[in-house]
């Protein structure tokens, strides 16, 4: 290699100290190149969706322009169609089933990465795993056929008694609807959560344990001072993971939400979301402006999972610490 | 590395399989209500006839009305007569006509839950689309109790259940509440999807009868063979004549017949309010789709056979599975259709 | 022992004890869950159940094996396609990239997972179904392989960024290319959490129904080859639980147990099989 230099390449992205040809000579070049065609090819799916879902919205976006966004009723027969009630149920679906998930979630993670002994941990994580792969249908039928009489029986019941003078739990107990919705959303989230940051707890290097804990810390304050904190970029992209799955599942929520284009303040009204409608009313939408009404739904929960995961990334970014191990978003 | 490239190869080899091609592969999509009864009809034709193999996938009624159109399956299945428009939107792809053909007929029910009610309750017209339209909000309303003198009814708010997802269900519920209420008509009109004014969606004749089943003071609408197969209590409807008729398959037969007499030549009709003292008054037919012209000669012969035989013998099956047959005169109206196929 | 110590003393065992909580949770959800199912469907698993076609309603005999063999089928192809996408795609990300090429994928890669399956469908079919005007099991195996593309890619690059420089710069300064290093050294290091995620993958669309709805369509009978529409475990079990026939539903939750072992068997395999005896880091 005539024209290869004696410095030692960094690991970092860029390895312009040698010259193309030697690289090009051990395959790292055409490593890179095919490497990047994989990796461009995701984001070009992904406008060429976007894309998609642009032309074939067209007729709606130019009849309802920015009034969708602000416009509560769908009426497919009168041809009037506003997306409120849909993006209002996908965020409070998403959100009650985060702050459900996520505490749930990390406190398992952290008990199977850190206390259970080795082989339980690799057991439990196993059938934990297997909830991942429960076909969403099923969650639906388990929501219609447990959840729900739950909810209507004794939880909802219950939380109105003891809270029912805050907004969030006014009006009659169905059984379904948002809280309904957000629990069984919750469950089906719940897997990605653990098995991701269980794995990334896993992976921090144990001398970050064994020096909090040679300076004095309990196992709870070395494992969330300074373990969590190492693998919070891991834990981030886990619950990113988690938000996905909650703002775009369809059949369990359709089956548990009570599907009314209701903006309520009350955690137990019947609601809608974007995914739920576009399922149940795409495949028998008969007019054309119907039709594009429900693929502009499409889009614009892409606009919302969009804001949602750069203002996610943007409180990640705020709140990073020095020394942690992640530092990109 | 190897292990990897080797257990590949070896899943590759076995996921593959490339089997002899031996029985005629025909595709439909469309209409769940009729999928109990397709499916009877289709595996009964295949063992008839086992060069045809008929797959049938119950997609729903507007998707089966766009895989036609779209040329993605060779016949379609709809609840509801297809529009103009898009009967047009098929001519204009195709350059030919797409023929309804009616197969089975069935009935839609006021399925309804009340605690300690077991009688089969009477509604009119009037109550009906005045609960489904949020004005009747009490069982006890005279509109409901007046009729029903005898049960006695509770002051207690009625929960209402609609379908969700678009179907040819609510497609008939709606067309008949069009006809028996101006207001309704004004207000919300027919369609297979609706902006309801009350009540909670469920997906599906299934999820509307779970909703009904699990929730107290609930009143939805499902098919008939959903009602009867899950136990829950179903009421009679005043027909057009003033009869109060629970849903049975000879009163849905009854409401055939009289259409029968001026059915139009493309079967496109509906049968709701129909007249007759022994008529249910929501009732419909459902249609198979079936391309006016066929490119493959194979494919057509399989279908038109396949047709003949389901409108004639193949109506043995209906009663078990609770769809009413056809009657004689539009068989023998639609046994001259299918000649026309090309 | 000082009153603050005895504080975080209790803190810390509190605190452990409460994930060992959420843990129980967890897993008493799933165990419920396959206990429902065993107890709901597991009379109808029996041998006709995993090799004869599905028959009418009223019949008795039918089974769902022309689903099963779908159902691999479908998540064979699918893996093919998504993975190597993923996972290449990752490498690029965490070991050639710039920060705000790999900013830009990531993204992309998040709103590609949030995409309702939906829509993912109707995508797929006007791409795999419309042009050829019909269904097949190569456009379900794209349109789930789509789905598998975010998880594979992002968790790959969360675990490569995860192994420590100085392995990779040990492996360079004995003179190994990047790509040598990389897939000889780096990957094996991260294996595990790599591997976790693409059976998380592989899990999460094995039970997707909408997707196939569109573009594998269904069959009650044998689809041969690669080419032709394809009967699927969660479309079967979506079309049976809807129906208002309580032996289909039986065998519903039957098929949803099948689909549970399913991929509870590929999980065993893929990590016997594919092991490298565990991660040097632990």
């Amino acid at each position: 290699m005539a024209t290869s230099t004696t410095t030692v390449p960094s690991a970092g992205p860029t390895a312009g100290s040698r010259s193309f040809l030697s690289r090009l000579r051990e395959g790292d070049e055409i490593a890179r190149i095919i490497t990047f065609l994989f990796a461009a090819s995701v984001v070009l799916i992904t406008l060429l969706l976007v894309l998609q879902l642009w032309h074939d919205s067209s007729l709606a976006r130019h009849k309802f322009g920015l009034n969708f966004f602000v416009t509560q009723v769908w009426d497919p027969i009168a041809e009037e169609f506003g997306a409120l009630p849909f993006i209002y149920g996908t965020l409070v679906t998403a959100v009650v089933s985060l702050l459900l998930a996520v505490p749930l979630g990390i406190g398992a993670a952290i008990f199977l990465a850190e206390l259970a002994p080795q082989k339980i941990s690799d057991i439990l994580q196993f059938f934990i795993d297997l909830l991942a792969a429960v076909p969403s249908v099923i969650y639906g039928l388990l929501g219609v056929f447990i959840v729900v009489p739950l909810m209507r029986v004794y939880v909802e019941p219950a939380l109105k008694q003891s809270l029912g003078f805050l907004a969030l739990f006014k009006g009659p107990a169905y059984g379904v609807g948002f809280l309904t919705a957000g629990i069984v959303l919750a469950i089906m989230v719940i897997p990605y959560i653990i098995s991701v940051s269980r794995e990334v707890l896993l992976s921090v290097p144990r001398d970050q344990r064994e020096a909090a804990l040679a300076l004095g810390s309990t196992r709870w304050e070395s494992t969330w001072k300074v373990v969590v904190p190492f693998a919070r970029g891991g834990i981030m992209g886990s619950i990113f993971l988690a938000l996905a799955r909650a703002l775009g599942e369809t059949m369990a929520v359709t089956m548990v939400i009570g599907n009314s284009p209701i903006v309520s303040s009350s955690l137990l009204s019947p609601g809608y979301s974007i995914a739920a409608v576009i399922a149940n009313e795409f495949t028998e939408a008969t007019s054309q402006i119907h039709l594009q009404a429900l693929i502009e739904l499409g889009l614009v929960l892409f606009l919302l999972t969009f804001i949602l995961n750069g203002l996610a990334r943007l409180l990640l970014v705020l709140t990073a610490q020095k020394g942690s191990g992640m530092g990109h978003v | 590395m190897k292990r990897l490239a080797g257990l590949l190869l070896v899943v590759l080899a076995l996921g593959g399989i490339v089997l002899a091609q031996n029985a005629l592969l025909i595709n439909g999509a469309g209409a769940t209500f009729p999928n109990p009864i397709y499916s009877k009809w289709f595996d009964e034709y295949h063992k008839a006839n086992p060069s045809v193999a008929i797959n049938y996938q119950s997609v729903g009624s507007g998707a089966g009305i766009k895989q036609a159109t779209d040329g993605t399956v060779d016949f379609g299945a709809s609840d509801g007569p297809m529009s103009d428009e898009q009967l047009k939107a098929y001519s204009d792809k195709h350059g030919s006509g797409i023929l309804h053909f009616p197969t089975v007929l069935g009935a839609v029910v006021p399925t309804y839950n009340i605690p300690n009610v077991n009688a089969t309750l009477n509604f009119t017209p009037e109550a009906l689309a005045g609960i489904f339209l949020g004005r009747i909000t009490k069982w006890n309303d005279p509109a409901i109790a007046d009729v029903n003198k005898g049960v006695s009814l509770p002051a207690d708010e009625i929960v209402v259940v609609h379908r969700s997802d678009g179907s040819g269900t609510t497609y008939v519920f709606t067309d008949y509440l069009s006809k028996v209420s101006d207001d309704w008509k004004n207000k919300v009109s027919k369609g297979t999807s609706v902006n309801w004014p009350v009540g909670l969606g469920g997906k599906g004749n299934e999820g509307v009868t779970g909703l009904v089943k699990q929730t107290p003071n609930s009143i939805g609408y499902v098919e008939l063979i959903y009602a009867a197969n899950n136990g829950i209590a179903y009421g009679a409807v005043k027909n057009a004549d003033g009869v109060f008729m629970k849903a049975d398959l000879a009163g849905v037969s009854e409401a055939a017949a009289g259409a029968a007499k001026n059915m139009p030549d493309d079967f496109r009709v509906s049968i709701t309010n129909a007249p007759g003292k022994k008529a249910y008054p929501i009732s419909t037919f459902t249609w198979l789709l079936i391309p006016a012209k066929f490119s493959d000669a194979a494919k057509r012969d399989a279908l038109k056979n396949f047709l003949k035989w389901a409108i004639t013998d193949g109506q043995k099956f209906n009663e078990d599975l609770k769809y009413a047959k056809l009657p004689k005169e539009v068989v023998a109206k639609e046994l001259k259709a299918i000649g026309s196929i090309q | 022992m000082n009153p603050r110590l005895r504080w975080r003393k209790f803190v810390s065992n509190f605190m452990l004890t409460m994930t060992g909580v959420c843990a129980v949770i967890a897993v008493s959800v799933l165990f419920f869950i396959l206990g429902y199912l065993v107890y709901h469907g597991g009379a109808s698993i029996n041998w006709n159940f995993f090799t004869k076609l599905p028959v009418p309603v009223g019949e008795l005999g039918g089974g769902m094996a022309n689903a099963i063999v779908g159902s691999a089928k479908l998540l064979l192809l699918a893996s093919l396609f998504g993975v190597p996408i993923g996972f290449l795609g990752g490498i690029y990300l965490a070991e050639f990239s710039g920060s705000s090429v790999a900013f830009v994928v990531r993204y992309a890669a998040d709103l590609l997972n949030g995409v309702p399956s939906i829509v993912i469908g109707i995508f797929a079919y006007a791409l795999t179904v419309l042009p050829f005007k019909h269904f097949s099991a190569f456009a379900g195996a794209f349109a789930l392989g789509l789905m598998m593309i975010p998880i594979t890619l992002r968790s790959t690059e969360e675990f490569l960024h995860g192994v420590p420089r100085a392995l990779r710069e040990g492996s360079m300064a004995l003179g190994a290319s990047k790509w040598r290093t990389i897939m000889s050294v780096v990957v094996p290091a991260a294996y595990r959490g790599i591997m976790t995620a693409i059976l998380l993958a592989l899990a999460r669309v094995a039970g997707e129904t909408a997707p196939l709805l569109f573009t594998a369509f269904g069959n009650r009978y044998w689809s041969h080859g690669l080419n032709e529409p394809t009967a699927s475990l969660p479309v079967m079990i979506f079309n049976y639980a809807i129906s208002p026939y309580e032996d289909w539903h039986r065998q519903a939750w039957a098929a949803g147990l099948v689909l549970l072992a399913l991929i509870l068997i590929v999980n065993i395999f893929a990590r016997a099989i594919l092991s490298r005896g565990g991660t040097v880091l632990r």
